[in-house]
This record gives C-alpha cells, structure tokens and sequence, in this order.
C-alpha cells in the first residue's frame, strides 16, 4: 500500500479534558482520558448526549475561545493544543449543503490549502491530488451547486484532503444521504486513508457503514469518560445490546417492528388521476395511485427525481401541472374533492404533512405551544386542546420538554415533534418526506410504531423515503420513480 | 475578440463604472450624456453579452429612464416658454430639456454599469478586491461564501410557505404571516450562516499565519486598456460640452 510520504499521521491525547458550553449546566464532555496513537482508525459511538460532536469539534480546533465554553484538562495533537495546529486536523460535517464554500470545485477544494498558506503551484497540484482521491472526475471549474448530496460530501473531503490533515475527523458525513450516497463517501474515504495512513476518527450512529474500515471502537459515556474501549468486533459483542437500546444502529441487534393487526383497505381516501408533479415545469408526469384506508405508499427513486414534489402535490401544498389529485367524499366531507382548493383551515384536519426538514414547519417558541397551533387554528375548544397536546406529548415522549424552544432540540426530538404536530389534528391521511433520514435506531423504532399504529386505526400514510428499511417494515403499496423516466 | 471585455480584472470594471458614473453626475446636460451613450455603445460589442442578454438585463434601465424623464418634464424646475399647466404640473422648456437631459444620463450611467457587472464572476471579484484592494480577505470571502447561500434561501421562503399551509395558519392575516415567515427565515439563514462559519473555519479559515491565493489577480494591459477607455469616454463627454458650452455643472 503506497503511503503518502507528506502526511504523518497525528497523535491525539485526552487528559481529564472537558468542555462545557456557555450558558449550560452540563458539561458535554466530562473527565475524558484516551490516547489514540498514529495511523489508528476509530469508530467514535455513544448514546445521544454523551459529546461525541463536541470532542471532534475540539480537536478540529471549531469549539472556539474562552467566551463560548469552558475547557477542563488538555487535549493535544502531536502534544500541541488544536488552535496551535491548524490544519493538523481537518473535518467534514453532516450538511452537505452547508459544507460547499466556493462556486467551482477546483477553488472549493483550493480554499483550506490557501488559508494554510500553501505556495499557488502546490495548491494545484494537490487539489487534483485531493479530487482524484475522491474520485471527483470534473473540470475545475464545475459549479458546486450542480453536485449531488454524495458528491457535495466527497468534494468538503477532497477540500480537507488537500489540506495534508495528518488527523481526520468525520462528523455524520452520511447521516443525510441516500444508500448511493453513503458507499460513495465511505469509499472514497478508503481509499484516502489508504494512500495517506493518516488517523482516522469517526462519528456514525449506523455502525455497519464503517465497520469494516476500522480498527478500534470507542463508546463515549454520557456521564463523562470512556464507556467502552477496543477491537470493534470485542466491543459490540459485549455492548450491542445497551447500544442499540440507546440508539446506536447495530446490525446484531436491529429494532423490532410490531406487527401489524389489521390489513390495508381497497377503500382509496386519497387517488391520483394521470397526475403530472413539478413546481415551473413538468418532473414526472402520467402517476396513477391510491392512498387506501390502512395502507402505506412508499415513494422511492434517485434523488431529483421529483418526490418531494410528489407528495407536496398530493398533500393539496402545490397545484398539480396537469392531471389531477382528487379526495374520497368520506375525506372531504362536503367541501371540494380537490385538496388545492381547501382553505389551510380545512387541509388541517384532512391531511397531514411533515417536511423532510422539521424546522421548515415550526412557528411557536414552545413544544407545547407548537403542538397547541393546529388545534387553535381548527377553533377547537380549550380543554380539547389541551388534552390532544398532553396525549401527543406523551406518545411521542415530549413531555420532559414541553416548554423547550423547538429549534433546541436534537435532531430525533424535532423529528418527533414535526410528526406530533401534524398527528394533533387527527387528520385521516399522513404525507411525510423522509422521516427517518439522519435518525437514531430508537426514532426510527417509535416512527415504525406510530405509523404501524395509526395504520391500524384506518389512517393513510404516503412516505418518500431512501430507507430500504423503512420501506420493508410498513409500505403496502410503493410508486418507485425510475430515473430514466425524469424528464428534463 | 466579442469577449474581450468578459476577461479583465472586476476590479477594473468597478473602477470604469465609478469613474463614467462619477463624471456624469457632475453635469446635466444632454450632450456630455448623448457623447458617452454612443462611445459606449461602441464598447457593448466586446462585452461577450449576448443581444438577448443585454436588452433582458438593462431592461430595468431602459424603463426607468422614460418615467424618471416624465417625472422631471412634468415637476421639474420652470423656466422658458410654459406649454401646459394644471394644478402642481407645468410642463416648460425649461423642464422639457432638463427631462432629456435626465433620461439620457440614466443611459449613460446604467447601460455600462450593468453590462459590467453581469460579466463579473464573484469568485473573480473577491480575489481582486482582496489582493488588488486590499480589501480584509476575512470580509471579503466571508461575503463570497454567504453569497452562495442566497439560492438556499429562496428555496427555503418556498417551503416556509407550503408548510404555512400545511401547518393550517394560511388562510388570514397576511401581513402578521409574512412578517413570521420573514423572522423564520432570518432564524434558519443564521444558522445556516453558523454552520458554514465552521465549516470555513475547519479548513483553517481565520488562521494566523500567511494566507496565500490560488487565483491571481492581476492588474495588466488588458485592465489599463479599458480604464483608459473609460477615462477617454469621460473625457470626451465633458470636453465636447464644455466646448458646445451645453455645460451645467450640478447645483450651479
């Protein structure tokens, strides 16, 4: 295995190091001892919590200075403080989007190399070095923003990459990608530690994606220090279980899925008529299908094939370009039968929807406050709406942070919320974008059970998902979107 | 050679827009405008823009000179034969002349300026003001890199509205509705805006040693060539109003 003579792999040491955020009561890490020698590869796991983020943003050197958090004890790079070695280390996060910094690849790419102050005639050498490591075969000058997820994720790789980091460091790189998606980075991520042998560190809640590409497991504790330490196989043997109860997706150990007590309906409460989807021109046209009574639709295909489109058309949210989306006379109850024409007010109550990003659809300062808008907006009485908010908080185990502000919570909880908000109307029919992109094993067990629940009291659920799992444990019926059929 | 102007340094573009912008507001005349709108026009060949492109994009241009014109023809200052009169308006020689004057400066000012700019790479902007300027490259590629999130934020205020409605709370109050769907946007570009500050900080942004750059950014003949046309333009505008004694310099 030819190894780079220019990158020498990093040594990290943790004494007694903690660090607590500004204004917080806890700390996120707390009396961390772990060495990590040169050239290892470690897969960082622990429950929700326990400062896996924040120890990778330490040694990233992103954590920032004195006013934004305490520090307790050292953390050292090579025996050096991180703010000291810039560069020594280099992370990638989980938004893709947020990542992509320059409009063309080659300056992208170009960006941590020139911050380094690296002579011009290195930097491009490296960054063809670093986008070939990635297997990014594009012209320099190929806009960023016509990357897909995967790509955009390979590109802030190659961006690190060239920056010769003898340390890297992956936050979730995947946690927001397709399965495509998820073995382009991983591989690329081989084959990169393979030409530089740098030390590798990563943060994943899906352990099966980097097993096999590290050595060691490291399980965080989230009362502070080191829950477990060792070979991955020795470790998930002896702690799968607690790991997966807290989250952690283990393949010993994958979440149940209840079983479902009544079967799906022929009954359409929701059908489309040679319906055609887009937003300013035509994505997907001639879709014919039902949303029955107990049945889940799945809706799954390439990224950009136009579902998301798809079910905001479905969900009355975006007119339908031609064709049409019509509704059952026992969901519309009198008014149209064509969802586009309802008032929001009547939507309320007949479908509901949950965005694939939660924050998109909050509106209130409060858990409850929030679960309490669309109860007001249907004018149902107080008592009434006090006890659909109590009943949903507790469902979907909200309860403990009722009066928490909605943008603070992890990313599972705004998951549940967004969920929680449209189940407060009881509307008949569910539409949601990708429940359970990015989220923990036990989410996405409570999702399952909700859904597996809501179908046996006769509800309709349409979901776009990328998750095979998902998909398997609840879908009755799936419109797969062939990417040949994408019309440009 | 369409091109030829497509190539030169932002930084030179910017200083010709000042430069024209600057010499014409100084007077309000028609000739001095009139003399820069054809030597300019002249210039438009080597813009590398197409037809379609330029009378899309100066269009706004094109509009707000005929109603800035009427603006002044009828409001403007009196002097000279009256033609018409009613209440508040009268409509003079004196206006009449001041309005083409305006029109025509409009033209003159905004025809290069937006030709100038829609052939302005950002990316190519940013390296000349930090390494010709010597504008903070902080600042400088902090707003490149914001820049970048705009076309996000569009597709956020879209999907802000649909879940409005999704969320049943768009039927009434409008205003009250734009108003949070403004905050809630402001809410999600900060934290965009955070996420990508770290981002840009991971791979050593804001660092302490010597930042080098990948692109240069030069200032050669090409630049100088067409700051010196821009200086010429200038020049012949004033100079042929002064002599044809149509000079009106500003607030005299």
């Amino acid at each position: 295995m030819p190894i780079s003579p220019t990158v020498r792999p990093a040594r990290v040491d943790a004494v007694g190091f903690g660090w607590r955020h500004a204004g917080r009561r806890a700390w996120a890490v707390h009396d961390l001892d772990l060495v990590i020698e040169p050239g290892e590869r470690v897969l960082l796991l622990g429950a929700s919590g326990a400062g896996k983020s924040t120890l990778v943003s330490a040694l990233a050197g992103v954590l920032g200075g004195d006013d934004e958090g305490e520090r307790a004890g050292s953390l050292l790079i090579d025996g050096v403080g991180p703010a000291g070695s810039r560069g020594r280390a280099g992370l990638v996060l989980q938004d893709p989007d947020s990542q992509v910094i320059l409009a063309r690849i080659g300056d992208d790419v170009a960006f941590g190399c020139e911050n380094l102050g690296v002579p011009r005639d290195e930097i491009w050498r490296r960054v063809a070095e670093a986008l070939d490591a990635v297997g990014l075969d594009f012209p320099l000058d190929h806009s960023t923003s016509a990357l897909s997820g995967g790509q955009k994720q390979r590109l802030a790789l190659a961006g690190v990459l060239a920056m010769r980091p003898g340390l890297l460091l992956l936050d979730e790189p995947t946690a927001n990608l397709d399965a495509d998606g998820v073995s382009e980075v991983r591989d690329s991520v081989a084959r990169s530690l393979d030409r530089t042998g740098s030390t590798f560190i990563v943060i994943e809640h899906r352990v099966e994606v980097w097993r096999s590409l590290v050595n060691r497991v490291v399980i965080l504790s989230p009362d502070g220090g080191v829950l477990a330490d060792g070979a991955p196989d020795d470790v998930l043997s002896a702690n799968g279980a607690a790991l997966a109860a807290s989250g952690v997706w283990v393949p010993e150990f994958p979440p149940t899925v209840p079983a479902r007590r009544t079967r799906a309906s022929a009954d359409a409460l929701i059908s489309a008529v040679e319906l055609s989807v887009g937003r300013s021109s035509t994505v997907k046209s001639g879709i014919d299908l039902d949303l029955t009574a107990g049945g889940f639709l799945a809706i799954t295909g390439s990224n950009g094939a136009g579902k998301s489109t798809l079910a905001l058309t479905l969900g009355g949210l975006l007119r339908p370009v031609a064709g049409r989306v019509e509704a059952s006379e026992e969901i519309a109850t009198g008014i149209s039968r064509r969802p586009i024409e309802w008032k929001s007010k009547q939507l309320l109550s007949r479908i509901g929807s949950v965005f694939q990003d939660p924050e998109h659809q909050f509106l209130s300062s409060t858990v409850r406050d929030e679960l309490a808008v669309g109860p007001r907006a249907l004018g149902l009485p107080p008592a009434e709406i006090d006890q659909r908010v109590e009943e949903v908080l507790e469902r979907l185990r909200l309860d403990r942070l009722a009066l928490a502000n909605p943008f603070t919570l992890s990313g599972g909880e705004k998951r549940r919320l967004s969920v929680g908000t449209a189940l407060a109307t009881r509307p008949r029919v569910l539409v949601l974008d990708e429940p359970t992109f990015g989220q923990d094993s036990r989410t996405w067990r409570e999702l399952v059970a909700l859904i597996s629940d809501l179908l046996d009291e006769g509800s309709s659920v349409a979901a776009v998902s990328h998750d095979a799992q998902f998909v398997a444990a609840l879908a009755t019926a799936e419109f797969a979107f062939a990417p040949t059929e994408v019309l440009r | 050679m369409t091109s030829a102007i497509l190539r030169v340094n932002p930084v030179a573009k910017l200083a010709v827009s000042f430069l024209l912008g600057i010499t014409l507001v100084l007077t309000l005349d028609w000739v001095s405008a009139t003399v820069a709108i054809v030597l300019e026009s002249i210039l438009f060949f080597w813009a590398g823009v197409s037809w379609r492109t330029f009378w899309l994009r100066t269009l706004p241009v094109w509009t707000a000179a005929p109603l800035v014109a009427l603006t002044i023809a009828l409001y403007g200052r009196v002097s000279g034969h009256s033609y018409f009169e009613w209440y508040l308006v009268q409509v003079t020689s004196g206006s009449i002349t001041l309005a083409i004057a305006t029109a025509l400066r409009v033209l003159a000012i905004g025809l290069p300026a937006v030709v100038l700019f829609i052939t302005i790479d950002p990316t190519d902007l940013a390296d000349g003001l930090a390494q010709l300027v010597r504008l903070p490259a902080r600042f400088v590629l902090g707003s490149l890199a914001a820049l970048r999130l705009v076309g996000l934020f569009i597709d956020d205020w879209r999907s802000l509205e649909l879940a409005r409605r999704a969320r049943g709370v768009a039927d009434r109050g409008r205003l009250r509705r734009f108003a949070g769907q403004v905050f809630a946007l402001l809410v999600l570009s900060i934290r965009r805006g955070s996420k990508l500050a770290t981002a840009m900080e991971a791979r050593g942004f804001g660092a302490s040693g010597q930042r080098t750059w990948a692109r240069e950014a030069s200032f050669g003949s090409r630049e100088w060539v067409l700051v010196a046309l821009g200086v010429a333009i200038a020049a012949a505008a004033i100079s042929a109003s002064v002599l044809t004694g149509h000079w009106n310099f500003i607030g005299s």
